[in-house]
């Protein structure tokens, strides 16, 4: 895989910045902003799919956790890498627990009754994006991620 | 987010019209849901054939409605887009329903 471990750096020609606000319908707008830069770059249709899912995921996160008691702004970079595709997402809302990212595990499937109805975000996140990074710098969390262009790498 | 219930003989046919079950619509899925499967039946199929995109916030809100069905009803699906088919396999959902390929294939099983 040809994607950078950081965005900093030489080679960050056409990145694209954008803002969403913390909010369900402003995260629905944002990744159809995000998937029509990915598009932008290339990516297939089944690239984009996972991309969607992973972009959404990320967001919701934010939204529901993060910014959970005041809201707040949400930043987003994309940075064309050759085949793929390094996202940067900044918010300012409170750090992960445990100020790193989860393991990567499903919640427990006991039957029906005892069924999950959440906590599948970040093992969706960790299951279908690459480099996936979390740190915690001057009041802001940074999640940074990576995404092929083509669904045959 | 707009639901179409048909209720065939002992089948409830719940077709969602909308594209997507994201955190901004889960919730309002899970309401029309609830609304619809008042209606009484043996079985009930939810057709996601025009859904292209569920999250895990969607994903939560149909493993809420299998939950009131539960336990005298089972909630079967039909017609899983990829991305959507993505998800319940990632997640071992697709253990956990009933899926038809297609709505015709979950009627076909119905007679």
């Amino acid at each position: 895989m040809a994607c950078a471990k950081q965005a900093e750096g030489v080679g960050d020609r056409g990145v694209t910045r954008f803002e969403i606000d913390s909010d369900p319908f402003a995260v629905r707008a944002g990744v159809r902003e995000f998937l029509a830069c990915l598009k932008g770059c290339g990516m297939d249709a089944t690239a984009l799919g996972t991309a969607e899912l992973v972009m959404a995921e990320v967001l919701n996160n934010i939204v529901e956790h993060a910014y959970a008691d005041f809201g707040g702004t949400i930043e987003v970079l994309v940075h064309p890498q050759g085949a793929h595709v390094l996202v940067e997402v900044a918010d300012r809302g409170l750090p992960l627990p445990c100020g790193s990212l989860p393991g990567r595990c499903l919640p427990p499937m006991d039957l029906v009754d005892g069924l999950p109805e959440g906590g599948f975000g970040w093992f969706i996140i960790q299951e279908l994006a690459s480099d996936l990074a979390y740190r915690r710098k001057d009041g802001r969390n940074h999640t940074s991620f990576c995404l092929p262009l083509q669904t045959d790498r | 987010m707009d639901l179409v219930a048909d209720k065939r003989d002992d089948l409830l046919v719940v077709t969602v019209e909308g594209d997507r079950i994201d955190a901004a619509g889960a919730i309002e899925f899970k309401e029309r849901m609830r609304e619809a499967i008042e209606t009484e039946s043996e079985r009930v199929i939810l057709d996601l054939s025009n859904v292209v995109f569920l999250d895990s916030s969607g994903l939560g809100a149909v493993v809420a409605v299998m939950k009131l069905l539960s336990p005298a009803r089972k909630l079967e699906l039909s017609g899983l887009t990829p991305t959507v088919a993505k998800v319940f396999r990632l997640t071992r959902m697709d253990s956990v329903f009933l899926i038809h390929p297609t709505l015709t294939d979950g009627l076909r099983k119905a007679s």
